[in-house]
């Protein structure tokens, strides 16, 4: 069988460095596959998250040879194995050891956005009426699998670390899936605008591209909210009405 | 060494639907709730749920009440369900999916704008409420994105080790931090077990890492019995090409969807095989199962979609009699539906996007343009932790159990749709009556002997030394146990094999002793599997024993050596449970007696 050269990042944060396992592969096996089989075979403690191995769960986040993807969804056919394949855990994150980082900062995250409120319901069974074509762009947004791949690949997190001021990519998708949700009475334009720091996203689409559910993330959910945030506060007329209001 | 106990009213284990469900209602009801998963938040096994949720809302077909879902349940499950379960899940889960709703979920829409129902295997009507090809992730992100805001604590990867008992009734549990090693000691007056399945005993499998039985095995351990363990489900349709991804689901919904099977041969080999109960309700043509799943409500359901127990046994027969695909399964086409569909490629991609993804990315196959190859994959538990109907209590007080590790609902064979409904209901009744049971019992006392023994044995892995020459390797024994179980006690068994697989399980537990682990307590899957290994080896005797013990062919079991039913065995029970020495006993108990109404139900509809 061949065998082909893993550089896996092995360590804890601030101390670690890559090391290379050779392992036999074989027709359709996957980065995650290779990774298992170091696991089982040569290194029984390598650290890594995984649960479905199918591309729903969204846990084997990871940078394969620097793009950020996930290890159950890489198939080795599509990697050049004339030469290591580099695996590390997501930067953007603090690791935790091996290839798992610290996540919990998207968990905190959630917490603070405010939950879905739905209007009364239509019918006497407390069902409502709602049409395909107006949950269709809300369904996009809820394929979400929270893979935070998005959230790894966002400069302003990744490079600034505006983890305290920027929800990034994954959140202000969760926010227009709440706010375009056909049944929501919430509002949350100026909450994106202040605690959500949605100003800082300068639409480079990097998100977009890394999404392993191809959500158009930068178009059809940060845009549009941007464009509420725009008509909400700086709209000339608006800006009037609210001078009379006070 | 052991830690100040974390203490709450009602403490849940697992974090998939039956266990958040659980802890909203708790919690709902006032009491302090704890949360403890495995892995992240969001990412238990409901997550993989692909074809929808069972309930009888009759938005699609007003014929459908909870009265033909109970039937169904019942039919589909053999009549060893537990009747008092399968009348109060068909009658609570349209209730349990309009909160879903209320909470944020999104389902399909049905052309007036109610929820969508599909046709699924086993159901009358259709009734599966459902997203495309992905409803277990709309349900545990609408569940997660609710509890969230309900000051529910959750711990996140930390898995329980031991049900702490004072002997008689529950009093916590003891778990460890996967992160950082660490144990963690919860003090708790009512615990919920939410844990899910058994699928990581077998190599050929639909399910991820997590499910290594821990509920099934802790409940044992704590004093509870099991029953119905015999019954495993394999579902008929998984990849099994490249072997890397074998085991990984197709949903029934291709199914639904108009997707038929066929033998090397091109044959539609289901016509040729429909069980005597179903023959009435099933089409005997091509053109009348088509119409069947388009909505055509004179229509009888094409034999694809019957039971899965008896599909999964069709599809092993073709392979075995050499009609098999390529890589020994048979072919699953949904492409042919262009034949009767314009845009059929884009229909297929709406209705079922993961399925068309799920190939593409990993075996290079276009579900839109040419046939899949599938086969059986071990999917789901019917048996599990007996428990009390409408309180979900097992025989150790204090202690619940519900979802796929409590035992009941499916009797010998479980309906697709069945389980993501099954949460529901269930989950929040164990959460209801666990709140109950915290309202009326102070918290016991924990015994720091106890707690000290757990995790002193917890420890010995690392104490063995990686390089003594009797050190073993947790992930072959794991690997040696899966490819037992799936050569001994899978889709087709007899005694002689079930025999040696319960040696082997008795050699395997040695090893187990003698498992030893390198490196240090923070996150280290080396260490998580040798822990696993001794609830994945208790539930696997649990298995071959009782099916050992039921010499017949019902639902999900097959015996070659017994292909009949026994007419006599088709109203009891294996029970298990550990004796006052500590061993596995099996025994035999009568499901429980149907009430006249429900059998008027089940009569009406046979």
């Amino acid at each position: 069988m061949p065998t082909a050269t893993f550089r896996i990042w092995r360590g804890k944060a601030g101390s670690g460095s890559f090391q290379d396992y050779d392992c036999e592969i074989s027709e359709g096996m996957v980065v995650l596959d290779a990774v298992h089989k170091i696991q089982a075979e040569q290194a029984n403690d390598l650290a890594v998250r995984w649960n479905c191995k199918a591309g729903k769960c969204g846990s084997c986040s990871a940078e394969i040879n620097g793009s950020p993807r996930l290890m159950c969804m890489a198939r080795l056919s599509q990697v050049p194995l004339d030469k290591p394949v580099k695996i590390e855990p997501m930067q953007t994150f603090p690791v935790v050891k091996d290839l798992v980082c610290d996540v919990s900062w998207n968990f905190e995250v959630k917490k603070q956005l405010k939950p879905f409120s739905p209007r009364p319901p239509d019918a006497e069974d407390g069902s409502w009426r709602v049409l395909q074509r107006d949950v269709d762009r809300v369904q996009e947004f809820r394929k979400c699998i929270e893979c935070f791949l998005c959230q790894d690949v966002c400069h302003v997190l990744r490079e600034h670390h505006f983890h305290d001021r920027f929800i990034g990519p994954r959140f202000l998708v969760h926010a227009a899936a709440l706010e375009m949700h056909p049944l929501d009475s919430e509002d949350r334009v100026g909450q994106l605008r202040e605690a959500d720091g949605i100003g800082y996203c300068n639409i480079t689409k990097c998100c977009t591209n890394v999404c392993p559910e191809h959500i158009t993330i930068t178009d059809n959910a940060i845009i549009p909210l941007k464009e509420r945030v725009v008509d909400e506060f700086y709209d000339p007329l608006r800006k009037i009405f609210r001078v009379f209001r006070k | 060494m052991i830690e100040q106990p974390i203490q709450y009213d009602v403490l849940v284990i697992g974090a998939g639907g039956a266990g958040l469900r659980a802890a909203i209602e708790a919690r709902a009801m006032g009491a302090s709730v704890g949360l403890v998963c495995k892995s992240l938040l969001g990412k238990a096994h409901t997550v993989m749920a692909e074809g929808g949720v069972a309930a009888a809302l009759s938005n699609v077909d007003d014929r459908d009440n909870w009265e033909v879902h109970f039937a169904d349940t019942m039919r589909g499950g053999q009549y060893l369900n537990n009747c008092r379960m399968a009348e109060l899940h068909a009658k609570e889960a349209p209730a349990r999916v309009r909160e879903l709703e209320a909470w944020g979920a999104v389902f399909d829409r049905s052309p007036d704008g109610r929820i969508l129902q599909r046709n699924f295997g086993g159901h009358a009507y259709p009734r599966l409420a459902h997203v495309g090809d992905r409803t277990g992730l709309e349900m545990i992100r609408t569940l997660q994105d609710y509890a969230v805001h309900q000051e529910i604590d959750v711990h996140m990867e930390c898995a329980v080790i031991e049900i702490l008992t004072d002997g008689e009734r529950v009093v916590g549990a003891f778990a460890f931090d996967r992160d950082r090693g660490t144990f963690k000691v919860f003090r708790a007056k009512a615990v919920v077990l939410a844990t899910g399945g058994i699928g990581k005993a077998y190599r050929i499998t639909s399910n991820s890492w997590e499910y290594t039985g821990d509920g099934h095995a802790l409940a044992y351990r704590a004093g509870a019995a099991l029953i119905d363990m015999e019954f495993v489900q394999f579902h008929p349709t998984g990849m099994v090409w490249p072997p890397s991804v074998a085991g990984i689901l197709v949903t029934e919904g291709v199914r639904g969807e108009g997707g038929v099977l066929r033998n090397s041969q091109g044959e539609r080999f289901m016509f040729g095989d429909i069980p005597p109960a179903y023959r009435n309700q099933t089409a005997d043509n091509e053109e009348e199962g088509w119409r069947y799943t388009q909505g055509d409500k004179d229509a009888r359901r094409p034999p694809e979609l019957l039971t899965r127990d008896h599909v999964a046994r069709c599809i092993v027969r073709e392979v075995k009699e050499g009609r098999g695909s390529p890589h020994g399964g048979v072919f699953l086409d949904i492409a042919w539906i262009k034949e009767r569909l314009p845009n059929a490629a884009e229909h297929i991609k709406r209705k079922l996007p993961s399925m068309y993804h799920q190939f593409k990315e990993l075996a290079d196959i276009d579900i839109t343009e040419e046939p899949m190859e599938v086969g059986p994959t071990t999917h789901y538990v019917m048996g599990g932790v007996r428990v009390d109907a409408d309180s979900q209590m097992t025989d150790v007080p204090g202690l619940f159990a519900a979802g796929e590790c409590a035992a009941g609902l499916h009797g010998a064979n479980r309906l697709g749709g069945n389980s993501l409904s099954d949460l529901l209901v269930f989950g929040k009744r164990a959460g209801e009556y666990a709140a109950r049971f915290a309202q009326e019992n102070a918290a016991g006392e924990i015994s720091q002997d106890h707690a000290a023994r757990v995790a002193r044995a917890a420890l010995e892995p690392f104490d063995r030394g990686v390089d003594a020459d009797s050190a073993e390797n947790p992930y072959e024994i794991q690997q040696d146990l899966q490819q037992m179980m799936q050569d001994q006690v899978g889709i087709v068994r007899n005694e002689p094999d079930m025999q040696a697989a319960v040696e082997a399980i008795g050699r395997l537990r040695e090893r187990a002793e003698r498992v030893a682990v390198g490196g240090n307590r923070e996150y280290n899957p080396g260490w998580h599997t040798a822990l696993d290994l001794r609830n994945l080896l208790a539930y696997s005797e649990a298995i071959a024993r009782s099916a050992l013990a039921r010499r017949e062919s019902r639902g999900a079991h097959t015996r070659l050596d017994y292909p009949d039913k026994d007419e006599r065995l088709g109203k009891l029970s294996v029970v298990i449970c550990k004796n006052p020495d500590g061993d596995l006993e099996v025994s035999w108990e009568p499901i429980p007696d149907i009430p006249e109404e429900l059998q008027r139900i089940i009569d009406a509809r046979k």
